[in-house]
């Protein structure tokens, strides 16, 4: 019996961890990655079970040779670019004010992580009812005798510099980078800060040679995250963004929803190149991540 | 000044996370507001009462919007526990590549994989159905569940359930009196966090429903585009209650104190 019962426990524990995994792998790889495969081939007008079998990369060579791409791709890294960079400035100023001890605290700590799971696509109507050349900004500014009529606000909504849409990941952004580093300040305390000072270290020397070591892992995990949404994300340049050029997700979707339906091997490929900028992102993400567990 | 600079510091904080709410609300509300108007110049309940009547579709859309986002999250739970445990509380093999696998459809966006499969759902009669669009909505509520519940169990004592099988409990037992107890704040945590990715969902439900399913995000985006402030603000809001929801108890289960999760959270 004591001879046997390792055994049986030793097979049970070689099949225990795939059996777990295998229900989530399973859906995971079969819907996400099967999907993937999907777009793939059709991006390649390649599609057996519909009659399509010919293979061709058409559409990777027109997407590519086509204007309108490049200014969506060039669009879409200006706004993640500029959003990414702005939340991360905001939410580290955030977070070093939040640390500190005030009345309040509590609830105004609540308050900042309250737009997190707000959905986006209330936060761009917000944006869009603010930011408008009616809206209340632009009423704001009239009252201060800035402007007679709305015509004279700038165009901040629907605009070139996609201001509405980085306005609005800004706004939601910078709460969600702003907590990670909150809770990394909070757990490490400020015993380093205050041996810096002792040693006769100043404001800003004490923050970038104290402070923004410790923050930075989460401070650049958090922003490749927000990063890689705002590359891939719909919702808001569609509500906030111009017609032409618009985000590369908005063309993807604007050629897969055309009537013409040869357009639709190029959003294929179109939403592939996202897909593939994003798996460079998640990469990139784990790499920095794993290297911060080791240290 | 210090204390000065400060609360303004924290005042800057408070008005912008608020600042797009504030349009929301004095819209809901708001008869006649016209430029250059501050404040609206009359006053009315309109957005409301239109929106919760027939006509705006919001009953409808609110039925199944909570049939979609509560079966999809409770499918992702039932689906990602076992998965969730394994990465918490296990070293093993490949499990680089397991995590890579789970963490790529948070970040890849989903309607670069629904764009591929969408054929496959008409040609098997998934397409326009609220089955269908459950099931494209596990491709980003799956993965969050998983992860989540992965740190759940990372704070989990396993030592607890070797007790009660010396004790003589069985494999269902043990989930049933000593895991299931122990981690359901994190379960609850891990479930609302799908609900609300599956609620906020636009164009996975738009591609898969093909019209057909109307969840409230789509209502939302309809009434955003006809430019009807009113009942837009009114809509906004009914929808952002879910997520109020999710930080009043998410927070109160973060601090609240839990004994088998609480012993191995010091460490």
């Amino acid at each position: 019996m004591s001879a046997l019962q390792p055994r049986s426990r030793f097979t049970w524990e070689r099949f225990r961890i795939p059996l777990l995994l295998a229900p989530a792998l399973s859906v995971i790889l079969l819907l996400f990655g099967g999907g993937l495969l999907l777009t793939l081939s059709q991006s390649f007008g390649y599609l057996p079970i519909i009659g399509k079998t010919e293979f061709s990369l058409a559409a990777w060579q027109a997407i590519f040779q086509r204007g309108e791409f490049w200014q969506s791709l060039f669009l879409t890294l200006w706004i993640g670019g500029v959003a990414t960079l702005t939340s991360t400035i905001l939410a580290i100023l955030c977070a070093l004010t939040l640390r500190k001890q005030f009345r309040g605290k509590k609830a105004i700590t609540f308050l900042f992580q309250l737009n997190i799971p707000i959905p986006h696509i209330v936060g761009a109507i917000g944006i869009l009812l603010l930011f408008s050349q009616s809206g209340l900004i632009a009423r704001l500014a009239n009252l201060a005798g800035m402007i007679n009529d709305p015509a004279q606000f700038p165009a901040l909504v629907n605009d070139r510099y996609a201001f509405g849409i980085i306005a609005e990941y800004v706004w939601k952004e910078t709460c969600f980078i702003g907590t990670i580093v909150l809770a990394t300040l909070q757990s490490v305390g400020e015993d380093y800060e205050n041996a810096a000072a002792s040693l006769g270290a100043n404001r800003w020397q004490r923050f970038r040679y104290v402070t923004l070591p410790l923050i930075m892992p989460g401070v650049l995990t958090a922003s490749i995250l927000v990063f890689a949404f705002a590359f891939g994300a719909f919702e808001i340049p569609f509500l906030l963004g111009r017609r032409f050029p618009s985000a590369l997700s908005v063309l993807a979707w604007r050629s897969y929803t055309d009537t013409d339906l040869a357009l639709r091997p190029e959003a294929m490929a179109m939403s592939l190149f996202i897909a593939l900028v994003s798996t460079g992102l998640i990469l990139l993400y784990m790499t920095i991540s794993r290297k911060l567990v080791r240290e | 000044m210090k204390r000065f600079s400060k609360g303004v510091a924290i005042a800057l904080i408070i008005f912008g996370v608020l600042a797009p709410f504030i349009p929301l609300l004095i819209w809901s509300v708001a008869r006649r507001w016209y430029f250059p108007a501050i404040l609206p110049t009359e006053w009315s309940l309109r957005g409301w009462s239109y929106a919760f009547s027939n006509a705006s579709r919001l009953p409808q859309a609110l039925r199944q919007s909570f049939a979609v986002s509560t079966t999809a999250s409770l499918l992702a739970i039932l689906i990602g526990m076992p998965a969730g445990r394994v990465l918490g509380l296990y070293k093993f093999r490949g499990k680089t590549l397991v995590e890579f696998l789970i963490l790529a459809p948070t970040i890849v966006p989903a309607f670069a994989v629904v764009m591929g499969i969408h054929v496959l759902f008409i040609r098997y009669g998934l397409a326009d159905t609220l089955s269908g669009v459950i099931i494209v909505h596990l491709i980003p509520t799956l993965p969050y569940v998983t992860l989540v519940l992965a740190g759940v169990f990372a704070n989990y004592n396993v030592d607890y359930e070797s007790q009660a099988r010396s004790l003589g409990a069985n494999t269902w037992q043990v989930i049933r009196y000593v895991m299931l107890p122990a981690i359901y704040p994190g379960v609850i945590v891990a479930g609302m966090f799908a609900f609300i990715i599956s609620w906020s969902q636009y164009l996975l439900t738009l591609m898969i429903g093909g019209g057909r399913v109307l969840t409230l995000p789509l209502l939302l985006f309809s009434f955003a585009s006809s430019g009807d402030n009113n009942v837009t603000a009114a809509l906004s809001i009914i929808f952002i209650l879910p997520a109020i929801a999710l930080l009043v108890i998410t927070s109160r289960y973060l601090t609240g104190r839990n004994a088998s999760l609480g012993a191995t959270r010091g460490n």
